[in-house]
């Protein structure tokens, strides 16, 4: 049987183990464009379709923290407790294509790919997310920066597979915006997602589509945190958001291609960073 | 329009599943591992209502319900979806018979070409069973991964007002 589909844990672990080339297929919106336009052959296939545990999701509020099964569609993290505990993950969900494809794609898939203009992938770098990866010889935790290695490139070896995530619930306002040629169905010009963590006066600032991976704007993150405007009830001046864009458009590593230009996707990121800066505070 | 061509050298023919498909188990014989469902619905179980087009999941003319949910056929791995529930555009009237939302397609004049509409229908009735009165923005939302290239959307747009009001007037 060359498709095979677990439906444990276990079995899944067991399949990989017996067959270590096997591809693995979650939603398939990436895996199956592959086939159809013939870049791919694949001559064995692991479906993840019915592994009911990689479809589950928790919140455990004692330690703040939501873990949300790597087979988990797009469509349940839109509305809902979800969207309610991680409104930036949800704002992102629903830029995903269209509803037939938030239906089958899953954010183990969008991190199997790594794809530099994955929707969901600046949501977790801004959030500092944990990767948790499993294999037959047990299970290692990566941060996102240690998984999303290069352009269609991640940290996962032969024979594992991405179990789960967990992602920080904070408190204060957070946020995801993108750049495309229209709404639905439009691989992203670039993307960003700004988390302002309330209690630490603290800004997370992450772009996407406009470097090899996720680039998280660290030195304007550092330059921001001077300013005291960032504690609760504060408030910031529209030079100090434009100059955070600017900084921002700084640390972005765009190229040219089919979708945009370097320039316009450098502007693009000072204008999302700005704006989402100046909406953390409306 | 036919279905991309399989690869013709080299390729194993030997997977063996079934299928359940607008509530019949429908056997698949002699197939690629790598085909898509749409390509089975087809050329394997004569259900050519779901078209092909793009095969990337971007013009939602191949939209089937699979487990309650509306999906891009030519996106799901045929032998993958064995145990699930596939309801095509063939299935969704009783005995081949109308469906409310194709006699409102065809009074508003919501077909030109015709490609896309069986796409369009099941995308509205998959939006109508979960959403008895949707707004205009609701229906712009569920129909965005449908794309139709002939009508510019108004006539289609009217269809499923008219199906909503009559289908909540009648419960």
């Amino acid at each position: 049987m060359a498709v095979l589909s677990p439906t444990s844990v276990d079995q899944l672990l067991d399949m990989l183990g017996a067959n270590p080339a096997a591809d693995l297929i979650a939603g398939g919106t990436d895996f199956m464009v592959e086939v159809n336009l013939h870049s791919r052959r694949p001559q064995s296939v692991i479906s993840l379709r019915h592994v009911a545990e990689l479809r589950e999701w928790n919140h455990r509020p004692n330690r703040s923290l939501v873990t949300i099964g790597a087979g988990l569609p797009y469509a349940s993290m839109e509305h809902g407790e979800i969207a309610r505990l991680l409104p930036a993950l949800a704002q992102a969900a629903r830029t995903v294509g269209s509803p037939q494809i938030r239906a089958a794609g899953t954010i183990g898939g969008n991190l199997g790919t790594c794809s530099p203009a994955g929707d969901i992938l600046p949501v977790l770098a801004a959030l500092d997310a944990t990767i948790h990866v499993i294999s037959a010889d047990g299970a290692r935790d990566l941060t996102w920066s240690d998984f999303m290695l290069g352009v269609k490139r991640n940290a996962l070896q032969p024979g594992e597979i991405v179990h789960s995530v967990s992602l920080p619930v904070v408190d204060g306002w957070q946020g995801y915006a993108k750049v495309g040629t229209r709404n639905a169905m439009v691989i992203s010009t670039v993307s960003a997602c700004l988390v302002r963590d309330a209690d630490e006066g603290m800004v997370a600032l992450a772009l996407g589509a406009v470097g090899p991976t996720v680039i998280r704007c660290f030195d304007a993150e550092r330059w921001l945190a001077g300013s005291t405007g960032l504690r609760r009830g504060g408030t910031i001046s529209d030079e100090i958001a434009l100059e955070f864009g600017q900084r921002a458009s700084a640390e972005s590593r765009p190229i040219d291609d089919h979708r945009s230009t370097a320039e316009y996707r450098r502007h693009a990121v000072g204008v999302l960073a700005t704006r989402l800066l100046k909406r953390s505070f409306a | 329009m036919k279905p991309t061509p399989l690869p013709s050298t080299a390729t194993p023919l030997d997977e063996h599943y079934s299928l359940r498909v607008n509530g019949r188990d429908m056997p698949v014989q002699d197939a690629w591992v790598g085909e898509s469902l749409l390509y089975v619905l087809r050329e394997r179980l004569g259900l050519p209502g779901a078209k092909g087009a793009c095969e990337q999941g971007e013009c939602g003319s191949c939209t089937v319900i699979m487990d309650g949910a509306a999906v891009c056929s030519c996106l799901v791995l045929a032998a993958s979806a064995t145990n699930s529930d596939i309801v095509t555009v063939e299935g969704l009237g009783p005995n081949g018979s109308l469906t409310d939302v194709q006699q409102a397609f065809l009074d508003a004049g919501g077909v030109q070409c015709g490609f896309c509409t069986p796409g369009f229908i099941v995308a509205v009735h998959h939006l109508l069973e979960e959403n008895l009165q949707p707004t205009d923005l609701e229906i712009k939302e569920a129909l965005s991964g449908n794309i139709c290239r002939c009508t510019g959307y108004g006539r289609i747009l009217e269809a499923v007002r008219t199906v909503a009001d009559s289908r909540s007037q009648g419960a």
